[in-house]
């Protein structure tokens, strides 16, 4: 009858009536609505005007596993890490704090132009990492470091790339922390923010389309960045083209000075996933254990083209880079002292490794000392590293060096061979 | 285990301040103006980021519909222009946006489409692009496609701009150009403190949605004694900062004070006369300005920190052509930044520097 129906012309209503009860009509759109217009919910009508108060809701719950002192609540959550794992899941976290602590004074001390922490997220970089296998894409936002450590990136290559000298894989292109690797699947960090977001759904889809793909991208994002549009690009085009991806925001309270309360008026971040048709979970971003049962789980349903949204929450403790103040617009000092105190990631895990035994305060000092040899170390061959020499500049533009930018290279050169003592040639290496 | 706690280390001594030029000397010596009588007597030493608050300050004073809104502006903006703004005029009229440049356009054009005054800040004008559909084909459009009914002229967005010396690939660029190819739009570009207060009043009051890019280097670095009072610079004129009859050399922005450098260092070694301008505004500019000291010197040098190709320099230099081809005693000469990405260590030799435009001139008179 449906058919028949549609084969009429929709304007001819009288035979239209003669051929539909009024519940007939209902089904018919009702199925159609649900088919066509909303991913096959459940479409219902109803009698009652009501607008949705977004706000009368229930926030997305937020998915732990270890109360705030680290303690399982639920064994049956306890991903059951072995001792090796555990300790190298500490000593990544650990290492990231204290290099952070020492480039971070670098900064200050005016040895490298920039820097960011990673302070109080180091849990949800690394709860994470571990969870992804190594072979997974990455795109990061630049705050997660972690996940790059996780993965063997070298102490070196983090200095090389903070001083932009010779040995940066990067050529000493971009500011300092705007690190990336092919050998560990990270994409290099860009910083126009959320650019990243669409463009790790485009590599899922590549990914989709290989035979017996066994791989997801994994997009990493601020609260801020979340609201770019390419932010809402990026969950529809995953929604829709169904693609093997996680986003991973790292909700941790602030976009530089702007607070959450000023960035959306929703339940979060995870609150719009469902909109876009997004498997979506909210995670404690500071329990490393809730992270990476979350992001194992969301990788194993991405693997089935079901693009997942995880919202960690976590709290930005240090400030937003070394261009901030951020007791400009953090007056209440005491909260994030307060923070720090209470629901450090770091120390949330130690507990565990502690408690099994794994640690304790004379490894904790040897590890200690021996990483800041290392950093230290790392950081002043980094120094000491001229700068590759200066044609570097003209490389990469495009594959080849065009004719327009040769001559413009040439220029460069002769002008260098007059008033060559006005530039910095003795940082650069020679041909 | 308070070893995993910054606040030891990190919570001291944080300062804006660290953005700018640290390492190194910056590039170029800042050359103060005088600014003319008529602007007011009263002066105050002002930087360039005080007298854009200054301005900003007095745009909201004498127009009540006026209402400023960017990325993080509510408690001062990362470069605290709009300092104490909020507290003056309240939270309704100095207020954060959500992290979106082109939900800060597009916001900004309705605002001005219902006939508020809009002050909008894009914290960098690197990160402009997304606002790129709103501007090109929004804002700059407005008037033309609705036969005059609508109109978003009271739009101002002001993007930071230009070289800091380790600011690399997006903390760096200088986007006029991306602009000037957009008719219906102004592009704005102040060379110092006086410059920046007097030409933002006039865009934030002109009747077409303008530009107006903030050189960040001056934000600290620049600092002079400001008239106090509401004075407005015309837009569309430009100004002869350096007189000089042997060769004509025009810019803007950070980029003038190198070449008032290179200019001083041309009469000095060369014994040359170099004239150099102001831009000031860079669509719709000032082209009769320039075309009369090009007559009068018979040279010409462009120079801006943005790359060569399609640069606005390449505009000055095909109009100069043709309004004074039989003037001209050498060729144009176009000192820019190379045809590249901004680059992080290499900033030094991507720049057009002091010794680059003085190269630029030596040549030109010598041609
Ligand atoms: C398109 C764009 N706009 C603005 C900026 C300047 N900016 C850099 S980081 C940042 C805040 C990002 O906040 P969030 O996404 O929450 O990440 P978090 O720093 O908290 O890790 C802003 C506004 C930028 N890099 N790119
Ligand atoms: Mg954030």
């Amino acid at each position: 009858m449906l058919s028949r129906l549609s084969r009429r012309s929709p304007f001819n209503t009288s035979i239209f009536r003669s051929f539909a009860t009024a519940r007939e009509r209902d089904e018919f759109r009702l199925q159609e609505y649900s088919q066509k217009y909303l991913g096959y919910r459940k479409a219902v009508f109803t009698e009652k005007l009501e607008i949705i108060d977004s706000s009368k809701a229930e926030a997305v719950p937020i998915y732990r596993v270890t109360d705030g002192l680290g303690n399982f609540i639920d064994s049956s959550q306890d991903p059951k890490f072995g001792k090796e794992m555990s300790v190298k899941i500490y000593e990544t976290m650990t290492q990231l704090n204290i290099m952070d602590r020492i480039l971070y004074d670098s900064q200050r001390q005016g040895r490298i132009s920039f820097y960011m922490t990673n302070f109080g997220e180091e849990g949800n970089h690394v709860g994470s990492a571990a969870a992804l296998k190594n072979s997974d894409l990455v795109y990061g936002q630049y705050r997660e470091v972690g996940v790059l450590m996780w993965r063997g990136f070298p102490l070196e290559q983090f200095m090389h790339q903070c001083y932009g000298n010779s040995m940066d894989i990067g050529k000493g292109k971009q500011m300092p922390v705007h690190y990336g690797s092919k050998e560990h699947n990270f994409v290099t960090i860009s910083s126009p923010l959320t650019t990243q977001l669409p463009q790790a759904v485009g590599s899922a889809y590549a990914f989709k389309r290989q035979p017996n793909n066994d791989r997801v991208v994994c997009v990493y994002f601020g609260d801020g960045a979340a609201s770019e549009g390419d932010a809402h690009a990026a969950f529809n085009f995953a929604a829709t083209l169904d693609c093997p991806i996680i986003f991973f925001c790292r909700n941790n309270g602030y976009a530089i000075s702007t607070p959450t309360s000023e960035q959306y008026a929703g339940d979060g971040i995870a609150g719009k996933g469902p909109g876009y048709g997004l498997h979506t979970i909210r995670v404690d971003g500071n329990d490393l254990f809730a992270v990476y049962n979350a992001t194992q789980e969301a990788r194993r349903v991405a693997l089935t083209n079901k693009p997942v949204l995880i919202e960690a929450m976590t709290y930005r403790l240090g400030h937003h880079s070394t261009s901030d103040d951020s007791t400009a617009y953090r007056l209440d000092f005491k909260k994030v002292q307060t923070w720090g105190d209470k629901d450090h990631p770091i120390e949330r895990f130690k507990t565990y490794l502690v408690e099994k035994n794994w640690w304790d305060d004379e490894k904790e000092k040897a590890w200690q000392k021996e990483v800041r040899k290392r950093v230290l170390k790392a950081f002043g061959d980094a120094e000491k590293t001229k700068l590759a020499h200066f044609h570097e500049l003209f490389e990469g533009v495009y594959d080849q060096v065009p004719e327009l930018l040769k001559r413009q290279r040439d220029e460069l050169d002769n002008h260098l061979k007059e008033y060559g003592e006005h530039y910095p040639l003795d940082r650069c290496l020679r041909k | 285990m308070a070893a995993f706690r910054p606040f030891s280390s990190l919570l001291v001594g944080g300062n804006t301040r660290q953005l700018l030029a640290k390492r190194g000397a910056a590039h170029f010596n800042f050359q103060p103006s005088d600014a003319p009588k008529e602007y007011g007597d009263v002066r105050q030493k002002m930087n360039l980021c005080q007298a854009v608050n200054n301005a900003m300050d007095i745009a909201m004073d004498t127009d009540p519909s006026a209402v400023l809104f960017g990325e993080d502006v509510a408690f001062g903006g990362v470069f605290r222009c709009s300092i104490g703004l909020k507290d003056k005029y309240g939270a309704d009229r100095v207020f954060n946006t959500p992290l979106c440049e082109q939900g800060i356009a597009g916001f900004g054009i309705g605002l001005a489409v219902a006939g508020s005054t809009a002050i909008a800040e894009i914290q960098f004008g690197d990160y402009i692009f997304p606002a790129y559909d709103q501007l090109v084909n929004e804002a700059a459009k407005y008037r033309y496609r609705s036969g005059g009914l609508f109109e978003c002229g009271k739009l101002t967005v002001r993007a930071t701009w230009g070289a800091v010396g380790h600011g690399a690939l997006y903390h760096s660029q200088c986007p006029e150009a991306n602009f000037t190819h957009t008719p219906g739009v102004k592009v704005v570009i102040p060379r110092g403190p006086t410059q920046a207060k007097g030409l933002l009043l006039s865009c934030i009051r002109d009747d077409n949605p303008t530009i107006f890019f903030e050189p960040k280097i001056l934000y600290r670095l620049a600092a002079e004694e400001v008239p106090v009072g509401d004075f407005m610079i015309p837009l569309s004129k430009a100004e002869t900062v350096r007189k000089g009859k042997d060769v004509t050399i025009v810019s803007w922005g950070t980029q003038v004070h190198v070449c008032l450098e290179a200019a001083q260092l041309a009469q000095e070694k060369l014994g040359v006369s170099a004239e150099v301008i102001d831009l000031q505004t860079i669509q719709p500019w000032d082209e009769d300005h320039v075309v009369e000291s090009v007559k009068r010197t018979g040279r010409l040098i462009v120079s801006h920190e943005a790359p060569k190709t399609s640069g606005f320099g390449a505009e000055i230099a095909a109009t100069i052509q043709d309004r004074c081809f039989l003037h001209l005693e050498s060729p144009v000469n176009r000192s820019c930044g190379w045809d590249t990405p901004f680059p992080h260590v290499y900033e030094p030799f991507y720049l057009p520097t002091v010794w680059r435009v003085f190269d630029s001139i030596k040549k030109t008179v010598k041609y």
